[in-house]
């Protein structure tokens, strides 16, 4: 190698105006809705809040969202019109964030092995010198889940963080816990 | 898969730890369990895309995208660099979201509470895309220090905050990068919680004689580099 990376340094409180700037009268790249006619699969909700090691919500946070479609494809540019795979918002005075998407499919892993539906996060803060990456699961691929090679790295008392469950009203709850008892597992990717 | 498609680790030689007390934010919002490691999949080798159809209404002169009666108030400046990855390659056509203060030190944003005016002609976002050589460019004004809560007279160094993905999930950066001179770097928690004081210097952009443009706009340079992937193909 011959240069080093570049370091992280933390995305701040006022990132709003640029990556998620409705609210400043421009579109972001993308937002929440990652739905867009014709979209192929199950369409889904996903809500969640984000809390810091007091328990307090964070409501300054940025959540971002890469995902393949239902047939298992990330896809390999954003297309205007199309299913980009990628969605970002800010979380709001609760800490909330929601996204509406589609349920990702089963997508390969490494050799032969395949990985269980899944959402990779990215969450960035105030207070965050750089990111942190989780994913979600859903709770109701419990055989795919069971197989999955990342979620059997997580030790089996921690994997639950990385599960979403849907409640009455049909949306997958994830919340997001960046330090205490409840810590959400972070990798090293 | 090939173990060729993974992208290298983060150095955490250069990048900040998660908790540094210096920086007061960071002790209730730091992780304390161990990251697990990932072996890296399709979902990190593969990513987010987005070029110059995504530029929309935050162009690369942020001179020009918030005018209501006239020009920005500020020392003009121009910003030109590559991104490039760790291998020296370059990383082409790849969006770069940019923000920062106004001339004097203020946020637009609603939360940004410091007494200094705002500038009715000036937003302080923008977007731009690395070309086939991994080149970007673009036009603003130098932002201003300002003050936040962390200590007593606490004042961040001017700074530029950027955004990048670059080929893949596991790519993604968001950094500051700084002005050269500035006595409040020294004095900065968030810029020093960097390791390796070489690494720090690196998130100080460049005076450039040669891209200062007469009668016009002082020239600063300032290269990214992201992660690369760890096979380093022979090259003749
Ligand atoms: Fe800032």
């Amino acid at each position: 190698m011959t240069l080093k990376q570049t370091p992280s340094q933390t995305i701040g409180p006022y990132f709003r105006y640029a990556l998620t700037p409705e609210s400043y009268g421009h579109l972001g790249i993308v937002n929440g809705n990652l739905l867009v006619p014709g979209i192929k699969g199950e369409k889904i909700r996903i809500a969640g809040r984000v809390f810091d090691g007091a328990s307090k919500p964070m409501s300054d946070a940025l959540v971002e969202i890469w995902q393949a479609d239902a047939e298992g494809a990330y896809p390999p540019s954003a297309e205007p019109g199309k299913f980009s795979g990628f969605g970002r918002v800010e979380t709001d005075k609760q800490g909330e964030f929601r996204f509406e998407t589609v349920k990702p499919g089963a997508v390969p892993g490494r050799g032969n092995a395949w990985q269980a539906p899944h959402i990779a996060i990215i969450l960035s803060a105030r207070g965050m010198l750089g990111h942190v990456f989780t994913r979600l699961y859903f709770a109701d691929e419990t055989d795919a889940n069971t197989q999955d090679p990342v979620l059997n790295t997580v030790p089996a008392e921690r994997r639950k963080t990385l599960v979403a469950t849907r409640g009455a009203d049909g949306i997958y709850r994830f919340d997001i816990h960046v330090q205490g008892d409840e810590e959400t597992v972070f990798f090293e990717v | 898969m090939s173990t060729n498609d993974d992208y290298n680790p983060r150095d955490w030689a250069i990048h900040p730890p998660y908790l540094d007390p210096s920086y007061k934010s960071t002790v209730l919002r730091s992780p304390r369990q161990k990251l697990i490691p990932l072996a890296q999949t399709v979902t990190e080798t593969t990513g987010p895309q987005y070029d110059a159809r995504h530029i929309g209404s935050l162009g690369p002169d942020l001179t020009k995208s918030a005018r209501k009666n006239g020009e920005p108030l500020g020392e003009r400046i121009v910003v030109e660099g590559r991104v490039l990855d760790e291998n020296g390659r370059p990383v082409p056509n790849t969006l770069i979201e940019i923000w920062q203060a106004n001339a004097s030190g203020r946020y637009v944003h609603e939360v940004d509470q410091h007494d200094a005016p705002i500038d009715p002609n000036f937003l302080g976002s923008g977007r731009c895309v690395t070309d086939a050589e991994g080149r970007y460019s673009y036009i603003t004004i130098k932002p201003g220090a300002y003050p936040w809560q962390n200590h007593h007279n606490a004042w961040r160094p001017a700074h530029i905050h950027y955004s990048l993905f670059g080929p893949s999930f596991a790519t993604r950066l968001v950094t500051q990068m700084y002005f050269p001179g500035d006595p409040l770097l020294a004095y900065d928690p968030i810029y020093n919680t960097i390791p390796d004081p070489e690494a720090r210097k690196r998130l100080i952009c460049d005076f450039s004689m040669e891209l200062t443009k007469p009668e016009w706009a002082l020239g600063y340079t300032f290269d990214v580099v992201l992660r690369g992937r760890g096979a380093t193909p022979m090259e003749n």
